[in-house]
C-alpha cells in the first residue's frame, strides 16, 4: 500500500485520485496491419479487449505480430483497418504525442538515454509534460524507491549501471507520470535468468500494488504463464489463436498450434500456478504432527514434488511465523486439475 | 654594428636591423631575434592567423551543420555530399586560389573560400556520422515516450552526436590552422607571412621560419587541448565509463 501512496502524491499534477490513476481498458476491434512490400498482414483482424487493471500478456512464435500489435496500441505503427480504443477513446482522437506521454513504454534493457543520468532519464516524461523541477526531483525519489533502487544511483549514468539496475529504471520512467497503461516489449529478454526471475516478481508485485493495465510482449510462453493475468497467443500473421487465463490455456488449448506452443508438463504447470495460501486446506489431522511440512507461500507444484521426495501423500502447510494451517493432500492436487 | 648609410668604402652589406650575434652569425636559433620581432611581426601574424582560421572553421561549421542536419536521415542525399566534399579536399590548395581569384579577387575571400572548402571534408561526414550513430532504441523510446521531432533532435540525437562532431572538429580546427599558413601565398597575412618571406630570402637565417612554424603548432595544440575541455564538458556520459 505504500506505493499507492508514493503515487498518490506523485500524480497531484494530474488532479487524479490519490490512489493514482487507475488502469484503462484497452479494445482493439478488427484491427489489421500489413507492412508495405508484404504480402501477407503481420496482424489481421485482432479483436481483443483487455479489462482494467489486468495484465495481459500477448506471446507468440517471431513473426506472430505480437511487438507490431504493441506498437500499434501507441501509434508508434499505424493501423490499417479496425479502431484501437483506451477507455472508451480512439488513440485517434488525441495528437500522438499527447497520446504517448500518456502511456508508459519499457522495452529490452530500458532503452535508457545513454546521456541522461538516472534521475534525468525517469524524469523525461514529466519534464515534457512541464512539471516544475522540484516536482520532477521528488518524484524521482518516489520511484526509484518505488522500483527498489538506491537513491544514490540517482546521479549516476546508465553504462554505470547493472543489466537489472538498466530495466528498473526502465519501469521507474515509464511509470513517472503515473500513465493508467504500461506498454512493455521484451522487457527481461536481456537478464540472466536469476536477475529476470526476480524482476518479474518485482513487476507482478508493482501490478498488484498499482492495478495499472500492462501489456506485456513475450515470446517466452513460460515468461507468458508466471506474468499474465490472460495471454493472448498469437500466431503466424498476427492470427489470434486463443485468449484466455493461463490456467485455461494450460487445462483447454484451444488447438493444436496453442498446444505444441505451450509445450509439455501442462498439468505440473497449471499447478504451479496455485499458491497454498490461495487453495482451500484440509483441516489437520492427530497424525498432521508426523508429516512433512512446507510453507504456505510455496506452490501445489512443489507441494507435489515433496510429497515425492518425501514418499508422503500429505503435507503440513505452515504459515510464516511456522504456526499449521491444514493440510494438503496429493488427491487435492489432482482434483484441483479437474 | 651598425652600417652607416651611405658609407663609400668596402663591400655593400644588406641591412638586416641591429642585431646580435647571435643574428649576424646566422644561428640556429635567435630568442634575441622573436624577442626584437614578436611585436612587430610575429605577434600580429598569431593574430592573423587565429582570425583566419576561426572564419573559416565557423562558416564551414555552419555549412557542414546545416547540411548535415537537413539530409543525415537521407543516406542517397548525404552520400553524394561527402563524396563533393572528399572531391574539393583534394584540390591543391595553389590551384584553387587560381581558380578561385577571378571571382574574388586577390582578397581574404579567396583564403577564407578556400579553407571552407577544406574543413567540409572533416566536418560534414563526422556530423551526419554522429548523427546517425544515436542508438535505435534511444531514437525508439524518445518517439514512444511523447518527443516530437525537434525534441528528439534537440535533447537526444544532437548530445548523444556530440562526441563524434567535435571528434571531426578537432581534426578540422588541427588541419585548418596548418593549412592557413599558405595564405601568405595571396596575401601578407597569417603565420605563413613570415616564412613566406624568409624562404625568399637568400640568407641562411632561418630563425622566422622556426619561430613562426612553432607558433603554428602552439595554436593548432592549444585550440585542440581547449576543444578537448569542451568535450569533457559537454560530454560527461561518455567519461564515466562502464562499470
Amino acid at each position: 500500500m505504500t506505493a499507492l501512496a508514493v503515487f498518490g502524491r506523485g500524480s497531484r499534477r494530474s488532479n487524479r485520485s490519490i490512489e493514482g490513476s487507475p488502469g484503462a481498458e484497452i479494445r482493439l476491434e478488427h484491427v489489421s496491419k500489413r507492412y508495405p512490400g508484404t504480402n501477407s498482414d503481420a496482424v489481421s483482424d485482432l479483436s481483443l479487449t483487455i479489462a482494467a487493471g489486468e495484465l495481459c500478456v500477448l506471446v507468440g512464435p517471431s513473426g506472430c505480430g505480437k511487438t507490431t500489435t504493441l506498437r500499434m496500441i501507441n501509434r508508434l505503427i499505424g493501423l490499417d483497418s479496425g479502431e484501437i480504443e483506451i477507455d472508451g477513446r480512439s488513440t485517434r482522437a488525441t495528437t500522438v504525442t499527447e497520446l504517448r506521454r500518456g502511456i508508459g513504454y519499457v522495452i529490452q534493457e530500458g532503452g535508457l538515454f545513454p546521456h541522461m543520468t538516472v534521475a534525468g532519464n525517469i524524469g523525461t516524461v514529466p519534464r515534457l509534460l512541464g512539471w516544475s523541477r522540484s516536482e520532477v526531483k521528488s518524484r524521482v525519489s518516489e520511484l526509484l524507491e518505488l522500483v527498489g533502487l538506491d537513491l544514490t544511483l540517482a546521479e549516476r549514468y546508465p553504462a554505470e549501471l547493472s543489466g537489472g539496475q538498466k530495466q528498473r529504471v526502465g519501469l521507474a520512467r515509464a511509470l513517472a507520470a503515473d500513465p493508467p497503461l504500461l506498454l512493455m516489449d521484451e522487457p527481461f529478454n536481456a537478464l540472466d535468468p536469476v536477475v529476470r526471475e526476480h524482476l518479474q516478481d518485482e513487476l507482478l508485485r508493482l501490478h498488484r500494488e498499482l492495478a495499472k493495465t500492462i501489456v506485456f510482449v513475450t515470446h517466452d510462453v513460460d515468461e507468458a504463464i508466471k506474468m499474465g493475468n490472460r495471454i493472448a497467443i498469437l500466431r503466424q500473421g498476427g492470427v489470434l489463436a486463443q485468449y484466455d487465463t493461463p490456467d485455461s490455456i494450460l487445462a483447454r488449448p484451444a488447438n493444436e498450434f496453442v498446444q505444441t506452443f505451450v509445450g509439455e508438463n501442462r498439468a505440473l504447470r497449471r499447478l504451479a500456478l496455485r499458491r497454498l495460501e490461495e487453495i482451500e486446506l484440509a483441516k489437520p489431522t492427530g497424525a498432521a504432527k508426523r508429516l512433512p511440512e512446507i510453507a504456505a507461500s510455496a506452490s501445489l507444484r512443489e507441494a507435489v514434488s515433496r510429497m515425492i521426495e518425501t514418499k508422503s501423500e500429505a503435507l503440513t502447510v505452515v504459515g510464516e511465523n511456522g504456526e499449521t494451517l491444514g493440510l494438503v493432500r496429493l488427491g487435492d492436487a489432482m482434483r484441483m486439475l479437474g | 654594428m651598425i652600417v652607416a648609410a651611405g658609407a663609400p668604402a668596402g663591400p655593400i652589406v644588406p641591412n638586416f636591423g641591429s642585431g646580435n650575434r647571435c643574428v649576424v652569425e646566422n644561428h640556429t636559433f635567435c630568442w634575441s631575434w622573436v624577442n626584437a620581432h614578436w611585436g612587430d611581426t610575429l605577434q600580429p601574424a598569431l593574430s592573423q592567423h587565429v582570425e583566419l582560421s576561426a572564419i573559416a572553421i565557423g562558416i564551414g561549421f555552419v555549412i557542414a551543420f546545416t547540411t548535415g542536419l537537413l539530409t543525415y536521415r537521407r543516406r542517397w542525399m548525404s552520400r553524394p555530399l561527402e563524396g563533393f566534399s572528399a572531391l574539393l579536399y583534394t584540390i591543391p590548395s595553389l590551384a584553387l586560389f587560381q581558380i578561385l581569384v577571378p571571382f574574388t579577387g586577390i582578397t581574404t575571400t579567396t583564403v577564407e573560400v578556400a579553407l571552407v572548402a577544406y574543413t567540409l571534408v572533416m566536418l560534414f561526414p563526422n556530423i551526419v556520422a554522429g548523427l546517425n550513430s544515436v542508438p535505435a532504441d534511444a531514437l525508439d523510446v524518445a518517439r514512444a515516450m511523447g518527443f516530437t521531432r525537434r525534441q528528439t533532435l534537440l535533447s537526444v540525437e544532437l548530445p548523444l552526436a556530440l562526441p563524434t562532431i567535435v571528434a571531426g572538429l578537432r581534426v578540422a580546427v588541427v588541419s585548418t590552422v596548418s593549412l592557413a599558413t599558405i595564405a601568405a601565398f595571396l596575401l601578407p597575412k597569417g603565420l605563413g607571412y613570415p616564412i613566406f618571406l624568409a624562404l625568399k630570402e637568400p640568407s641562411p637565417f632561418r630563425t622566422e621560419i622556426y619561430a613562426a612554424g612553432a607558433l603554428t603548432v602552439a595554436l593548432a595544440l592549444v585550440a585542440d587541448l581547449l576543444l578537448v575541455a569542451l568535450r569533457r564538458f559537454l560530454v560527461p556520459w561518455a567519461r564515466r565509463g562502464a562499470v
